[in-house]
């Protein structure tokens, strides 16, 4: 199979530009090398950023506090929509208020280990280092964390870890952490040192002599186009969930901003890296727009099993204890129901495929708390889970108080992202991006609840250090709307947006991304072979193809037209999705939520090849449809010597 | 089954709006209102015509981007429900479902069934945060709260913004959305020291952004998807107390 990766245009390899030092000394190394803007002249930079999520808002509101002019931007009608407001269960620090063992190293190891040894070693330490501002910062603005009868704060424990240092507000954490945010931001839009602009889509970045200088942005309500200039851009847009069709995505969740960077210079790294959530509400038919995730929490008191009988279709309260195959206990006794994602997802998958799957449609496993209310009685369980029990009835009309959960793996949170260095700077100077849109924290899977503490580690304590490092260090000429590049970037994005609407075809945007899901689904899924990949990309582009002569767009550019945005979302995951498959396919090994069947331990779980792929995949456009060239980022594991991962 | 929708279609803000009729086949019981609405702009855009705009995004109950009136009710009939999570095994075969914005002066009509609600931006903006830098809070632990104290703030802070309390009022109130707010902040110590000037203001901002005064009728607690109770007025109504008498002091 070695023919694939002979094939590729392999460019030099990057530095992430860590600093030297020890790993608990880097970070403070760095702020020290950095240059420092005087406070009198802050207010002279004009900062944008994309994104009011956790990283966009807290940047926002960080970099105005600062005394930065800020202008956010944000696709929704209020940036408190942001999809970081869906996260459920909870944020890692470590804190070790529970006394049971946890530290900065700890959680920097196991946040290492849990990403299968693909992470970038100094941001994950980074990370862990800052985790406890974070609980402090969100607690001084109000955040509603759960406390104990004392008053302190509480944790619980999540996949991947064996210690207890998740926090969290009931089954609402997300949105909690994200209203803190927004309101940290609202104070600076107060103050006038923060502006936002509520519904408007990113359609391309300006870059002046290789430097970010600023956005196109289209008015979703107007449909005006605006050119918006600045000092740097801060990409805070997410990730591509949605590629899938189907995922635990808000609707509007899409990759467009970030592929538009990536094809002015930005490279794009380890794009078939996705999670695979274990804990989600199975579909249940075709109209099925999107997938509703259950809190990872939840496994904490809940069992996993299925029947130990092929095709046993018995209710689950019939089955008797003995003819239950708990087969996460089983399989793995130290971790048992709390295994990382991407280990629960292909055992999901794994016993449905074998046909011991149940429900309607034997795509389901059953998540039971039968012995939780057995042991803690129901009002126990149900002060820890009830808004999650609730909505699950709402959807299923079941009642899991009194029948088992089902649930089923779902497209869930994108590993990769944008390549950024230490600094969150991506190749295109001034272009910094952060959270999930970036790709440097969670290597090939993403453990529980520190998705949540990246998006506001990068947002409050890094980039307003970096960012003003980028400012004081560089001659930035101004740029005015009647520049070259200004103008290029502005007819291209009109034309992208009159193209749509002139194709006038026969097919609905969303027949053409349910078409693109399945394929996602079927070949760059759970589980990917080289064959299937290579299936994808050809499919992938012949339906790209169609999409550009078949496509039907309802009415004009020029007012509110959901069907547009939607149109061009769709045009931009067809062509990353071929990068996707392409990075898929050219990574000959198994690790986290990337699984080659070719590369399995004889127990069937995932097989790493360091040797070949201790390497971040960054990839350089070269044109829609073309061959990226491959630029590759070495990992060095210093203080976490990679080994197999094992929960058993 | 087949259901009957009567929808509200507008252009846009200035332009007249009239209801339209369309008949939805194959509606299964397990959809969502909004994923009935999805298979209805199917057919309309394969047909030629403009889908009916709405808003959307999570779909999980918990952006509040929805909402919609729905038979004369915000979100719909069922109870603390967002529109997201209002499925159609709610009706039966051959219903009439009544499908408008939610309305309300400070939420103009920007298409069909999108309304502006820039207004509740614009009230958190006026003082629903507490004014801490980044990077210099204490430890977490070091202001207890106790954990009933605790769990009143979170009921509160738990609103979804997404306007039904103000479409349920017949006076298009805001004051359950700036109630929860006022009262999130107030119950934690961290909020404490800014309590009278937020009040104050967030009250003042109400009235100047057009929504009306609160009759207690509690329709807004009957409509709130994320069951905010009307204490949060009263608590609210109890701090702009006094905060004004502090204020004349």
């Amino acid at each position: 199979m070695a023919t694939v990766n002979e094939n590729i245009a392999t460019g030099s390899s990057i530095d992430a530009r860590v600093p030297e030092g020890a790993m608990h000394e880097k970070w403070e190394t760095r702020i020290k090398q950095m240059k420092l803007v005087n406070p009198a002249n802050k207010r002279k930079f004009e900062i944008i950023v994309v994104g009011t999520g956790l990283a966009g808002a807290s940047a926002s509101a960080a970099l105005g506090e600062l005394g930065y002019h800020v202008k956010t931007f944000c696709i929704n009608d209020s940036p408190r929509r942001a999809h970081s407001i869906a996260a459920q269960g909870g944020i890692n620090a470590a804190k070790n208020y529970p006394n049971d063992g946890d530290s900065v190293w700890r959680l920097f190891y196991d946040t290492v280990k849990g990403g299968d040894y693909r992470s970038r070693e100094s941001n994950v330490y980074r990370l862990a280092q800052v985790s406890n501002k974070i609980i402090d910062h969100c607690v001084a603005l109000g955040v509603p964390f759960a406390r104990e009868y004392g008053g302190t704060l509480t944790n619980r424990s999540f996949g991947g870890a064996q210690v207890s240092r998740t926090f969290y507000a009931r089954g609402q954490t997300g949105q909690q952490l994200l209203l803190g945010a927004y309101a940290a931001m609202n104070r600076q839009i107060q103050t006038g040192k923060v502006e936002t602009f509520p519904k408007r889509e990113m359609m391309d970045l300006i870059v002046v002599d290789g430097v970010a200088r600023g956005v196109i942005m289209r008015n979703l309500v107007t449909g005006e186009f605006e050119t918006h200039l600045g000092d740097a851009v801060c990409l805070c847009t997410g990730g591509y969930g949605n590629v899938y069709y189907l995922s635990t995505n808000a609707k509007n969740c899409n990759v467009t901003a970030a592929w538009r960077c990536h094809k002015r210079g930005a490279y794009f790294a380890n794009p078939c890296y996705t999670q695979i959530h274990p804990t989600c509400i199975p579909a249940s038919g075709s109209y099925q727009s999107k997938l509703t995730l259950m809190s990872e929490s939840l496994r904490n008191d809940g069992r996993i099993w299925v029947p130990k009988a092929k095709g046993d279709k018995r209710p689950a309260n019939q089955i008797p204890e003995d003819e239950r195959d708990y087969y996460l206990e089983e399989r793995y006794p130290s971790f048992g129901n709390l295994v990382p994602r991407d280990v629960a997802s292909r055992a999901a998958k794994e016993r449905c495929d074998a046909g011991y799957g149940v429900g309607a449609t034997g795509q389901a496993v059953y998540l039971d708390f039968r012995d939780a209310i057995e042991r803690d009685g129901k009002q126990t369980v149900a002060a820890k889970y009830g808004n999650l029990f609730q909505m699950y009835e709402e959807i299923t009309a079941e009642d899991p108080y009194q029948v088992p959960m089902r649930i089923y793996p779902a497209v869930h949170y994108t590993m990769g992202g944008l390549w950024v260095d230490y600094d969150l700077q991506s190749t295109v100077p001034g272009l910094f991006v952060l959270g999930e849109a970036n790709f440097s924290d969670h290597g090939a899977n993403r453990l529980g609840a520190s998705a949540l503490m990246q998006g506001l580690s990068d947002g409050y304590f890094v980039i307003p250090y970096t960012i003003g490092n980028h400012l004081a260090s560089s001659k930035l000429e101004k740029v005015t709307e009647d520049h070259p590049a200004c103008k290029e970037a502005m007819v291209e994005a009109r034309n992208k947006i009159e193209s749509l609407i002139n194709v006038n075809g026969s097919k609905t945007v969303d027949s053409f991304h349910r078409r693109l899901g399945a394929i996602m689904w079927d070949y760059c899924g759970m589980a990917r072979t080289a064959e299937g990949l290579q299936t994808a990309s050809e499919r992938i582009r012949e339906l790209r193809e169609e999409f550009w002569n078949d496509v039907k767009v309802l009415g004009s550019g020029a007012d509110f037209n959901q069907n547009l945005e939607h149109a061009g979302r769709v045009a931009d995951f067809l062509e990353f999705a071929e990068l996707f498959a392409h990075d898929a396919l050219h990574r000959e090994e198994s690790c986290g939520g990337h699984f080659r069947e070719e590369h399995q331990t004889p127990e069937g779980e995932a097989k790493r090849d360091d040797e070949n792929f201790k390497y971040v995949a960054a990839w350089e456009f070269k044109g829609v449809g073309e061959q990226e060239t491959l630029h590759k980022e070495e990992l060095d594991f210093v203080e976490c010597k990679p080994s197999t991962r094992s929960y058993k | 089954m087949r259901i009957k929708l009567k929808v509200w279609r507008q252009a846009g803000p200035d332009q007249p709006g009239r209801l339209e009729t369309h008949e939805v086949e194959d509606v299964n019981p397990d959809m969502s209102f909004l994923e009935m609405l999805d298979v209805l702009n199917e057919k309309l855009m394969l047909e030629g015509k403009e889908p009916i705009a709405f808003d959307h995004d999570c779909r999980e109950g918990i952006c509040g981007t929805c909402g919609v009136m729905i038979d004369g009710q915000a979100h719909g009939p069922n109870r603390n429900s967002p529109t997201c999570q209002l499925r159609m095994r709610s009706y039966k075969d051959g219903d009439t479902i009544l499908a408008e914005p939610f309305r309300a002066k400070a939420f103009p009509v920007l298409k069909d069934l999108v309304v502006d609600r820039s207004s509740f931006d614009r009230l958190q903006q006026s003082g629903g945060y507490v004014s801490v830098n980044t990077g210099n809070a204490p430890d977490a632990n070091a202001i207890p709260v106790p954990q009933k104290i605790a769990e009143h703030a979170m009921s509160n802070a738990a609103c979804i913004g997404c306007g039904a309390c103000v479409a349920a009022c017949k006076n298009a109130s805001a004051a359950l959305f700036v109630g929860a707010k006022v009262s999130h902040l107030s119950f934690l110590p961290q909020g404490k020291g800014e309590r009278h000037e937020r009040v104050l203001n967030m009250v003042a901002k109400m009235d100047e952004e057009g929504f009306g005064a609160c009759t207690n009728t509690s329709e807004c607690q009957a409509a709130c998807p994320a069951g905010i109770s009307v204490q949060a007025i009263a608590k609210m109504n109890r701090e702009y107390m006094a905060a004004s008498l502090l204020a004349e002091e």
